[in-house]
């Protein structure tokens, strides 16, 4: 049995009584500048969405040996996410039970055990503590789990995605995921062996709110002017074969691409449909990486009809699938937003690379990585960091106190334009805000609810 | 008639950028900070550090075409993710630029549609303690420096800083740069908004 203890009163209500009217905050079309930067928010949003929701943390390739560490972040909660000797993940609160002291200072490593470089406490990697320097000096026994290090009580993973959260109610991840688990495989299943596995990453800050990323990450309306010197760019010389998302530009609404919102704060934006579906289809898009024409060519000699399937691993898949409040896969990347404080986020750009699963030719292997992490350089280099810009300025903007309203109502109110299934899965042109108003109908709930939290030790 | 085999323009498609040139960057930037094949005759060395001083200066002053100039035609401009920079066939740079892809680089930030460069930063480098070395080949050095970026954008001056290594040939009476490496000391934290030419 493992100890839990439950954690009282969110801060989203104070004397019991609300600390927001949320109703008003978020309305159906629009939302009020505080939820961007208002720190009372913030505060509660770190109990209620980054604890109260599951919420992405790590790749299983990030650890993959026993004993294999990595050091992340639940909301602001500095945890280890570790691999015990008995292959069991647990996300571990980097933190002494002492005196609160950071535990383990490295970013990634393997260790069996973590001692405080304070007193010199030391905790196995499953939490337990496994000594104390001169323990006749206590009373108490040093056995109490009390003296354990904290962890969250639930992380599960999906195909190699870790997931956590503390609320004791959350559905089982599966479950939570929904509709757009389905997705999420079509993703992996892209690649050989269902598999990816992380390699590094590019690696932003900005200034600006959290939720100001994740209300970007099925955007499709924000591409064509946000993205423009990108769009330029990568078609300066395409001349009639337009490269990238160079099919944005003219009336996106009338392509063959949408969004769709799937429950939970989910949804992704599906830009497959605007494709040729043939192998080559997506290796035909790409825009001009280093070393392309070179691989091309050494690959229709190598492979002859093959080539172009395999090229196509090296391609950007042209989906956006988010997973409320933290977690995006786009293109060939793992997104994840990470909370730093109200107005400060880091973006982190994973890449991820293909695994060879025996059926794709052994030498295609190195050589498709070394063009896939080409290919993914390429959106934040010259993509992302006008995005990042431009969420600076908007909490620039929010400054201006009187102007309170943020607008989402891009395709509200027009009739058969957002399209209901029975699933209860929502439809949208790519360019409609729909996915926002939905996903802000979520963190109102989250932000209403009072989540049965807990943290646990080992016993 | 046979027509002589035109090498294609690399500043259009990338052949160059292939195995052979991946394994010799990792060779060539691993283990050539080597006490034993210093140059020590300050002159030489004068002559780097006016190279790199150059460089610096060019970029200041946005002066791209030239900066360019100062580059082989297949060059690699290479900004790890790594302290130890690993592999960059199975590890994401910040930045692995060809010749094609610095040529759009200079390009996306003359569309006037960049924003992340709207308006372009200020900056202002200062290269200090360079050093340089010899390599197996006569032609060639490699060339260690330290920089620090003020980098002015918005309301706020920003920091970058690290060390350079650069891969340097002979070109008629001087050098051109083969090679960049370039070292954030922080590569593998979030860095705020890199969009400048380091």
């Amino acid at each position: 049995m493992t100890a839990l203890e439950k954690i009282n009163a969110p801060p989203t209500r104070l004397g019991g009584t609300a600390l927001y009217d949320w109703d008003r905050l978020v309305q159906e079309d629009r939302a009020h500048r505080l939820i961007y930067t208002d720190p009372a928010i913030f505060e509660a949003e770190m109990t209620n969405i980054f604890g109260g929701t599951w919420t992405y943390l790590a790749h299983e390739s990030e650890i993959p040996n026993d004993n294999d560490f990595i050091t992340r972040r639940l909301g602001l909660r500095p945890l280890i996410v570790v691999r015990d000797g008995n292959g069991k993940i647990r996300a571990l609160y980097n933190r002494c039970t002492h005196r609160g002291t950071t535990l383990c200072r490295w970013d990634k490593g393997n260790s069996k055990s973590f001692q405080c470089p304070y007193h010199g406490w030391n905790f196995l990697n499953t939490g337990k503590l496994r000594g104390v320097p001169w323990p006749d000096g206590y009373a108490e026994d040093m056995r109490d789990p009390k003296y354990n290090i904290a962890q969250v009580p639930r992380v599960e993973s999906y195909r190699g995605f870790i997931f956590a959260t503390l609320n004791m109610d959350a559905l089982p991840l599966v479950e939570h995921l929904g509709p757009i688990a389905k997705v999420i495989d079509e993703w992996l299943d892209r690649n050989p062996g269902g598999k990816v596995v992380v390699c590094e990453a590019n690696r932003f800050r900005y200034k600006g709110n959290w939720k100001l990323a994740y209300d970007n990450s099925c955007d499709g309306y924000h591409v064509a002017y946000s993205h423009r010197s990108l769009l330029e760019t990568e078609n300066r010389f395409a001349g009639e074969n337009a490269k990238g998302m160079a099919y944005y530009r003219n009336s996106p609404d009338t392509q063959p691409m949408y969004m769709r919102y799937t429950g939970r704060g989910n949804h992704f934006k599906d830009k497959r449909p605007n494709l040729e579906q043939r192998p080559g289809g997506l290796w035909a898009l790409e825009s001009a990486h280093p070393g392309m024409e070179h691989y091309e060519a050494e690959f229709i000699r190598r492979y002859g009809d093959r080539a172009f399937a395999l090229l196509d691993l090296a391609g950007s898949e042209p989906v956006n699938i988010n997973v409320f409040p933290n977690f995006s896969l786009l293109g060939n990347h793992i997104q994840v937003f990470e909370p730093v404080g109200v107005e400060e986020t880091n973006a982190i750009w994973y890449g991820t690379m293909i695994v060879d699963d025996g059926k794709v030719p052994k030498d295609a292997v190195t050589d498709i990585n070394a063009l896939r992490m080409r290919t993914q350089e390429g959106f934040p280099n010259f993509g992302e960091v006008d995005d990042i810009a431009n969420f600076e300025q908007i909490q620039r903007g929010l400054m201006a106190l009187e102007d309170e309203w943020v607008y989402m109502n891009r395709g509200f109110g027009i009739p058969d334009r957002v399209k209901t299934d029975a699933d209860g899965t929502i439809t949208a042109p790519a360019t409609d805000e729909a996915f926002m108003r939905e996903h802000f109908k979520e963190w109102k709930r989250l932000m209403k609810a009072r989540p049965n939290l807990a943290i646990q030790r080992e016993p | 008639m046979n027509a002589p085999a035109q090498k294609p323009d690399p500043s259009r498609t990338s052949h160059y950028v292939n195995d052979a040139l991946y394994r010799a960057l990792i060779e060539n930037f691993s283990d050539w900070q080597d006490d034993a094949r210093a140059v020590t005759d300050l002159a030489v060395r004068d002559e780097f550090r006016r190279l790199l001083e150059r460089e610096a200066r060019l970029l200041d002053q946005l002066r791209y075409d030239d900066w360019l100039a100062m580059y082989t035609p297949e060059c690699v401009y290479w900004v790890p993710s790594t302290p130890q920079a690993g592999d960059p066939r199975r590890e994401i740079s910040v930045m692995f630029d060809d010749r094609r892809r610095l040529e759009d680089r200079i390009y996306r930030m003359r569309t006037g549609f960049a924003w992340s460069q709207a308006p372009a930063s200020r900056t202002v480098r200062l290269i200090t303690n360079v050093e340089a070395f010899a390599t197996a080949r006569d032609d060639t050095r490699m060339l260690r420096s330290n920089f620090l970026v003020s980098e002015f954008w918005g309301d706020e001056t920003r920091v970058l800083t690290g060390w350079a290594g650069h891969r340097v040939t002979r070109d008629g009476a001087g050098w051109k740069i083969e090679a960049k490496q370039v070292n954030l000391i922080d590569c593998d934290q979030s860095i705020r908004n890199p969009s400048i030419i380091l």
